[in-house]
């Protein structure tokens, strides 16, 4: 590794030569230029940035960075990046990933690599919706949803994306939206920043197959009824006045009241470093879809050992008890006999 | 009692013992325990473990027996044997599930103390074989493995019912006594290996040597047996299975490659031996990863292939169709990748525990899309060891997944191995791109990552962290030279002919096929593949032995062929395939070559009997 200062670039240096081949109006474009943008900040190299997808809209990702990229196999992802970061702890791994191929064909990689906890960036882009096969409903689709492979309604409970990996053990989870390029940069400045596995479920429109699925709550005039920013330390309030807030009720409940009825005391105070996942869970809960008021911001950020460090320190002890390893002496490890 | 230690053993030229009963009873542990003292005396031999899927299959049934198969010689020999000579039955159901395969003659050791009623309605007899008189043409022999080994235990302080699990190793001390094996070395063993549980290791030495003794001391036995050393080249030797050489060979390509060892694996039977071997080598910068599945096994092998490091991934038959998918991205990445099945008997779960060949069309042309790759499949239990440096050879010169073929016969069979001179392994050469390969119109220099190199076609392999290099992957059609995606037509016919011309290329890399043609003037060639190595080479010997002449080659590269492969089909007038599939690669060899190859087939899930072989090429010989 290099000790020389980071070079300063600048977006264009992030930027490959690709043209991007979006539906003019996806929401993609706005995230893409959120972490075009965000890298120069980052205070790391270009050269020692991956980013690897699956398959799907979201995977095409990897091409308009120019940074090193791997536009992989459906769902496979999560997997792929696991024997990277292991091996090459001094890379950045970035996964991009849809609601399809990571909750879908990719389900298992993804609750894995969470529970492992091993150092990548996972951006999960969510438009309850598959895109690149014109409009079959997806795992995060609302019940009854009409589309081409669901004629008479889709009959499937959707997935909550960060129940899931509050569930899979993950140690960094978060929530944000396509609409908001600040609010998009400081998620992904703090999942990049997490030393494990890093979860960001952003809310991202598909104008064309399933569009305003988020507008209730991420449109500009409803932003400041509908989203909750989830500030460590801070009282759980929303509102144009912080007028609403989140209080937990005695049976464990949570609930939405006003806080002149209750009293800015009464309010939860978020803490994303509880060792407990249980509050983060009922946060994810809050609401039943994106047409109630939703949290938004890191739900849950806790330090656990890191996958790929364990991996290396198992190999620096090894090494240390045994010395590093002789292999004509592995090849005598059993009885050896001589003749002649 | 008299002693007989006045009476010098006969000497024997070879023996094949099967040690056999319950899955409990630890038959693969004193047949090993024998192997391995057979091997420091200097004998040459083979092994063929043969044990059931269930861990614990109900005791005292046909389904719950499991055998350990030894042959051992003065001479050098090529398989685990057709039939045994010896039989040791530790219960009736292990006599009744392996009396068929015994020669008349054979002598049959008993454990008497397990043939009470119960046990025999269990195996299915009707009548005590032992004294019914069904066993007349056997030699049996009956002795009180069970209540002798209590007998010696309780004295220790054993409890009976803990004690009764030590007559494995008076089965193993009787046996070592009857064909004259040290004790030493089991001894020794058993100390080390219990050490931790002191009153197992006493009850299971005080086994052991009661078992030894009673041969020596009681009148039961008219003689016992010596087979000599064999003539092996001079050098040092060691006894590996195939599974374990195939680690590391591993861990020496690895080194060879100066790369480091990452295994993407998913516990599977047989193949998961490999994965334990390596999981205990971590002090050769071997990371091991137990992944959530087949498929995550081989990406994350891959992923760590993209990082620059040898990226390797172990399975069995249903592994390798779940990792179809990812290999079929590897050959678009053109990323070295190391993929090894270990041949079960299929299809789907088949018979987990039993050997087959009958994956290699699956990995020919085991994916959608023109997608070839090169395979290359292991002879013997230490050829393991050369076909892993021959696999990662491939990988890593040619940038592609090569899949190893190695089976269940292999992967658990032993055999003594003259170690290899480390200094004469081959270099495997990664040549990680380090700087711009390619001039622009306008002068500027880029990197082109599938820019190939003229001889070999490969692309580049440029892992991440060298600046000016960054490039993108993908599964997408990648346009020649740029990398970029391209979905043209004329640049998708010219990837997919590059593709397949890379692979056809290796034939002019690999050795060329040696024929074992001892005078030249054979007619009738056998072509084998595989882990058929042994079998047919002693049935060749046996055809010789009959003043006959008849030619054997055998395929290590099953794709691409030795570029002299077809030459050497045209010299024969006949050529038999032997296969433990339905005729695979006498497909190929058709195929390829127009030859009008005879199949030999069987699927029994053991490997070839060497008198097969011979009755077979008897036959094509007669044959016009």
């Amino acid at each position: 590794m290099t000790t020389t200062a980071v070079p300063l670039t600048t977006r264009k240096d992030w930027t490959s030569d690709q043209e991007v081949r979006w539906c003019p109006g996806c929401g993609d474009y706005s995230i893409l230029a959120a972490v075009q943008m965000l890298m120069p900040d980052l205070g790391v190299r270009r050269e020692n940035t991956v980013f690897i997808s699956g398959i799907g809209c979201a995977a095409r990702f990897p091409y308009y960075m120019s940074t090193y990229g791997m536009h992989s196999i459906h769902g496979r992802a999560p997997a792929i990046a696991t024997g990277l970061a292991t091996t090459r702890p001094d890379l950045d791994v970035w996964v991009v990933t849809g609601d399809g191929d990571a909750l879908s064909i990719g389900g298992n990689h993804l609750i894995h690599a969470l529970r492992r906890n091993v150092k990548m960036t996972i951006l999960m882009f969510n438009n309850q919706i598959y895109g690149l096969t014109k409009g079959q409903y997806s795992p995060t689709s609302e019940v009854a949803k009409v589309t081409k492979s669901t004629p008479f309604g889709s009959l499937d409970t959707p997935f909550n994306p960060v129940s899931l990996a509050l569930g899979a053990e993950a140690s960094f989870v978060a929530r944000t939206h396509d609409m908001d390029r600040a609010h998009m940069q400081e998620t992904f400045r703090r999942a990049h920043a997490h030393a494990g596995a890093a979860f960001v479920e952003v809310y991202q429109n598909c104008n064309v197959f399933n569009d305003g699925a988020f507008e209730k709550i991420t449109s500009r005039d409803a932003r400041s009824s509908m989203l909750i920013p989830l500030e460590h330390g801070q009282p759980i309030r929303f509102g144009a006045d912080g007028e609403r807030g989140v209080v937990q009720r005695a049976d464990g409940r949570l609930e939405i009241v006003d806080v002149s009825e209750v009293g800015e005391d009464s309010l939860l105070v978020h803490d994303e470093a509880r060792d407990d996942p249980g509050l983060a869970f009922a946060l994810s809960r809050l609401a039943r879809g994106p047409f109630e008021p939703t949290p938004i911001g890191v739900f849950r950020a806790v330090e656990r050992p890191e996958y790929g460090a364990e991996m290396a320190r198992q190999v620096v002890q090894a090494q240390e008890r045994r010395g590093v390893g002789d292999l004509a002496a592995l090849l005598r490890s059993g009885s050896s006999w001589t003749v002649g | 009692m008299a002693t007989k230690s006045e009476h010098p053993p006969e000497q024997l030229d070879r023996v094949v013992i099967r040690f056999a009963g319950d899955s409990g009873d630890g038959m693969q542990l004193t047949g090993d325990r024998f192997t391995t003292s057979s091997a420091l005396l200097g004998n040459d031999l083979a092994t063929f473990p043969d044990f059931p899927a269930e861990i614990r299959a109900p005791a005292g049934t046909l389904a719950g027996v499991s055998a350990f198969q030894v042959h051992i010689s003065d001479h050098d020999i090529l398989t685990p044997g057709d039939a045994p000579n010896v039989l040791v039955a530790m219960n009736p159901a292990a006599l009744r599930a392996n009396i068929g395969v015994l020669p008349k003659g054979a002598t049959v050791v008993v454990n008497v103390d397990a043939f009470d009623e119960r046990s025999l309605t269990k195996a299915g007899y009707e009548a005590n074989p032992l004294t019914d008189g069904s066993l007349s043409s056997y030699s049996v022999y009956e002795v009180p493995m069970t209540s002798i080994t209590q007998e010696v235990c309780k004295e220790a302080g054993v409890k009976p019912r803990d004690a009764e699990r030590s007559k494995n190793f008076f089965a193993l001390g009787l046996v070592s006594w009857l064909y004259t094996r040290p004790t030493e070395p089991t001894v020794g063993w058993i100390a080390k290996r219990f050490a931790d549980r002191p009153q197992v290791a006493e009850a299971n030495t005080r086994a052991f040597r009661a078992g030894f003794d009673f041969g020596e001391t009681t009148e039961l036995f008219e003689s016992h047996y010596e087979v000599r050393a064999a003539p092996f080249e001079p050098g040092e030797y060691v006894q590996v299975t195939g599974n374990q050489a195939l680690a590391w060979g591993l861990i020496a390509a690895a080194r060879q490659a100066g790369l480091p060892l990452f295994l993407g694996s998913y516990p599977i039977t047989p193949a998961s031996d490999i994965l334990h071997e390596l999981s205990r080598r971590k002090e050769f910068g071997v990371r091991t990863f137990q992944a959530e599945d087949e498929i995550a096994g081989v990406g994350a092998a891959l992923g760590a292939a993209f990082g620059g490091a040898l990226g390797v991934t172990t399975t069995s038959g249903p592994g390798l169709d779940l990792k179809s998918e990812t290999i079929g991205l590897a050959i678009n990445l053109e990323l070295p990748l190391v993929i090894i099945d270990v041949q079960r008997g299929g299809p789907s779960t088949g018979l987990p525990t039993k050997t087959e060949q009958a994956d290699l069309l699956h990995a020919m042309y085991g994916r959608h899309g023109e997608a070839p790759i090169p395979i290359v499949a292991a002879m013997t239990p230490s050829h393991c060891f050369d076909a892993a440096i021959e696999a990662t050879r491939l990988a890593v010169t040619y940038r592609t997944p090569v899949i190893l073929l190695s089976d269940g016969y292999l992967a658990n069979g032993a055999e003594p191995w003259k170690l290899p001179n480390l200094d004469a392994l081959p270099v495997i050469e990664p040549g990680f791109a380090t700087g711009p390969n390619h001039t622009a119109d306008d002068g500027t220099q880029t990197f082109w990552p599938y820019e190939r190199d003229e001889r070999t076609l490969a692309r580049p392999w440029a892992p991440p962290g060298v600046a000016g290099l960054e490039h993108r992957i993908g599964g997408l059609e990648k346009a020649a030279g740029t990398g970029n995606v391209s979905y043209d037509p004329a640049n998708h016919e010219k990837m997919v002919r590059i593709r397949a011309a890379k692979i056809s290329g290796i034939s002019t890399d690999i050795a060329p096929v040696v024929v074992d043609d001892e005078h030249g003037d054979a007619t009738v060639l056998v072509l084998g593949w595989g882990s058929t190595f042994g079998a047919i080479a002693a049935g060749v010997r046996r055809v010789r032995a009959r003043g006959l002449s008849v030619a054997h080659a055998h395929l290590t590269h099953l794709n691409p062929f030795p570029a002299n492969l077809g030459d050497v089909l045209a010299r024969y007038q006949q050529v038999l395939v032997p296969e433990v599939n339905l005729g695979q690669l006498s497909r190929l060899v058709r195929a390829e070559f127009l030859v009008d190859a005879h199949s030999l087939n069987q699927v029994r899930g053991t490997p070839f009997r060497a008198a097969e072989i011979e009755a077979a090429i008897l036959s094509l010989m007669e044959a016009p």
